[in-house]
């Protein structure tokens, strides 16, 4: 994955860089809004990791540019503002999801892997993992050749899960897409929604499918 | 500035002299009106009176010739009063009347005339005014007669005097009156002003005085006292939280740099390191959790999130939250149930209300279980609610745990405050607070009520959203 990270702090940007590079991803750096904006107009990158305040180009100003000249790599806005309003405005203005500071880069990474997936991803009817299955049309969902019910609410976990199989997601990102809230619940509600998923889907087979990433959060695969 | 320097710069007075100018311009425009109304009708008067003698003195010069009329003209003459007569030869030489001498030229003109005279029996000769008519007889005598303007002058005297004396009087009045009614203004304005001056000096409990009356001043002064309640309350929240901030922030900074220093000092693999950075982590994430919360009360509470207000349903979000905490409930043996049958609209933060709630179910789970013998064999259990109340909406959360003592719930909202009982509980402390901050941004507030047994967290929102922004 290649990355292109706009972020005035040095030190963060660094540490970002080097983490980045240390999972495999390559990574390069723009100090500030108009060189990140130069870089992004020429350069092919998988995704971009923006703040949202950069010295001479700010972050939104830069996507909406960006957007407004027809290029679409995904957009990741990293700001220290968190409130619900602006990330609205941080998404409006073409971003493609938002990251309140401070961040855990285990959250930053999973979020970046989905971006960079999303793209020219096609939406199946149907998703598999080893031998489980659901079918997003009839909402069934299958494990070998036994049905599993699950929960209006538990159904759109597991989509999302198996959306992103083989990735890492985070407790925030599920809390975001599958239940729309943008608040920390406090409480791990999500651990003990997972647990009643993992109880119907894996319970009773070898192969387990759900697999907690410790620190980081979920991914569901085969191996 | 002086005393009346000051008087007479201010808004009142200059106003007060505005209106004296127009009152006075309307006055002498009045009293010129009336004036030149009675002139005309004075000089309408003598036009037709002598027009009439006129007519009446040919119709005797036709019945009995010159000789009658010289007669009776002088006998007209003599009679005292303002008349004027002349009858003169075609020469023009004076055959009878009681003028002496005219204008140049009065006579050789027929018709109307505004002439100075001399009159005949007047021996000190000084001059006076008159309207005189000058008539054609046949055979070429002629006849003018005439009316002294001495009335009309001194009609037009008087009209000047009575101007001159009202328009002081008006003056005078006027300006008295204003001063009058600006000092009592300024009066009030003036102690508005030391109010102010000792608020911006930092006392912001004073108030500005009201009168009583229900003008506008009184108005304007119960508006200016509304906002310095508000920006009171305000700078008192602010106060509170940098103060809490301190103390509260500063505890765990001070836990991590402890954890720190001690992971140094003491250990020896890689293990201990390792153990000690997570705890770090976790230290450091529960504090950007406390400062987040902290931030959102902050911009609940200054109105910065009224933007977000769209039509919701509070059944809907009360179904969400209750969907969410379910498995977590369950994991404690608390039965979770979720009461809205009805669709409940409002206009609110989704978000917000959602996070509310959240805070307030989340409670409940972590402090709503009573001990076994306390529940008497009873199943523990939760319910939330989302009922229309007239003109405003209810969600309620009860549990059935130990409850918060009446004397208790006050305190219990207000940040950081952690209740004896909860002490040994995670927590930021800052759930109910939060959630009253979000009921109050809506124009709602946050009641704590006994559930008997239990506590129930009720937040009541009006429909409108925001409409009523009393505080």
């Amino acid at each position: 994955m290649r990355l292109l990270i706009i972020e005035d702090d040095r030190d963060a940007a660094d540490y970002l860089a080097k983490a980045f590079r240390e999972v495999g991803h390559m990574a390069e750096l723009a100090p500030d809004g108009e060189e990140g904006l130069a870089l992004a107009l020429n350069g092919q990158y998988d995704v971009l990791i923006v703040d949202r305040m950069l010295p001479r180009l700010d972050g939104l100003s830069l996507i909406g540019t960006l957007r407004s000249k027809g290029i679409e790599t995904p957009a990741l806005i990293l700001s220290a503002l968190g409130q619900v309003d602006d990330r609205v405005k941080g998404l409006r203005a073409g971003g493609d999801d938002y990251l309140p500071k401070p961040y855990s880069f285990s959250e930053l990474l999973a979020r970046t892997e989905v971006l960079a997936r999303r793209r020219g991803g096609r939406e199946e009817t149907v998703y598999r993992v080893g031998d489980l299955q659901l079918d997003r049309l009839s909402h069934q969902v299958v494990r070998g050749a036994e049905e599993i019910i699950l929960q209006p609410r538990e159904f759109r976990l597991l989509e999302y899960l198996m959306k992103h199989a083989g990735q890492v997601v985070t407790r925030t990102m599920l809390l975001e897409n599958v239940w729309d809230y943008h608040f920390d619940p406090q409480t791990n509600v999500i651990d003990v929604h997972i647990s009643r998923l993992r109880s119907k889907i894996d319970k009773g087979f070898a192969q387990p499918l759900l697999h907690t990433v410790r620190g980081a959060g979920y991914v569901i695969r085969d191996r | 500035m002086t005393a009346l320097g000051k008087l007479l710069r201010t808004t009142a007075f200059k106003l007060t002299l505005v209106y004296l100018s127009i009152f006075a311009v309307f006055a002498v425009f009045l009293l010129g009106y009336f004036a030149w109304n009675t002139r005309r009708l004075i000089t309408e008067q003598i036009t037709q009176t002598v027009d009439a003698e006129i007519t009446g003195l040919a119709e005797q010069y036709r019945q009995g010739g010159i000789r009658r009329l010289v007669f009776i003209v002088e006998a007209r003459s003599r009679r005292p009063g303002s008349s004027l007569y002349l009858l003169t030869t075609p020469a023009g030489e004076g055959l009878a009347g009681n003028v002496g001498s005219l204008s140049a030229g009065v006579l050789n003109s027929t018709g109307w005339e505004e002439t100075a005279y001399r009159r005949l029996d007047d021996l000190d000769g000084t001059q006076h005014h008159a309207l005189v008519r000058v008539f054609q007889l046949p055979a070429g005598f002629r006849l003018l007669v005439g009316r002294d303007l001495e009335e009309r002058e001194r009609l037009r005297d008087i009209v000047l005097a009575a101007g001159r004396w009202s328009l002081a009087v008006v003056i005078v009045l006027g300006v008295a009156g204003g001063l009058f009614v600006t000092r009592r203004v300024l009066k009030r304005v003036d102690a508005m002003t030391d109010t102010t001056r000792q608020i911006m000096e930092g006392d912001l409990t004073g108030r500005l005085p009201i009168a009583g009356t229900g003008d506008e001043l009184d108005r304007l002064a119960s508006n200016l006292n509304d906002m310095l309640e508000r920006i009171e309350g305000l700078m008192h929240g602010l106060k509170e939280m940098s103060d809490n901030i301190a103390h509260d922030l500063k505890t765990p900074l001070t836990r991590l740099r402890n954890r720190c220093e001690e992971a140094l000092r003491l250990a020896e693999d890689e293990s201990q390191y390792r153990r000690a950075l997570e705890g770090t982590i976790e230290e450091s994430d529960a504090l950007i959790r406390t400062f987040n919360a902290l931030l959102m009360i902050a911009r609940a509470e200054s109105g910065q999130a009224r933007d977000g207000m769209i039509d919701v349903d509070a059944a809907e979000i009360a179904r969400g939250v209750g969907e969410l905490y379910e498995p977590v409930a369950d994991e404690k043996g608390i039965r979770l149930r979720v009461e809205a049958p009805a669709p409940v609209p409002l206009k609110g933060n989704r978000e917000l209300i959602s996070q509310a709630l959240a805070n307030l179910v989340d409670n409940a789970i972590k402090y709503g279980v009573s001990t076994p013998i306390e529940m008497n064999g009873a199943e523990p259990e939760i319910v939330i609610t989302a009922v229309p109340d007239g003109e405003r909406i209810q969600l309620t959360v009860a549990d059935t745990g130990r409850g918060i003592p009446e004397a208790d719930r006050g305190r219990a909202m207000e940040r950081f405050v952690r209740l004896e009982q909860s002490r040994s509980l995670p927590g930021s402390g800052l759930g109910l607070s939060l959630a009253s901050a979000v009921a109050r941004l809506h124009g709602g507030e946050l009641r704590l009520e006994d559930n008997r047994p239990g506590l129930k967290t009720v937040v009541s929102l009006p429909r409108s959203g925001h409409a009523a922004l009393a505080q």
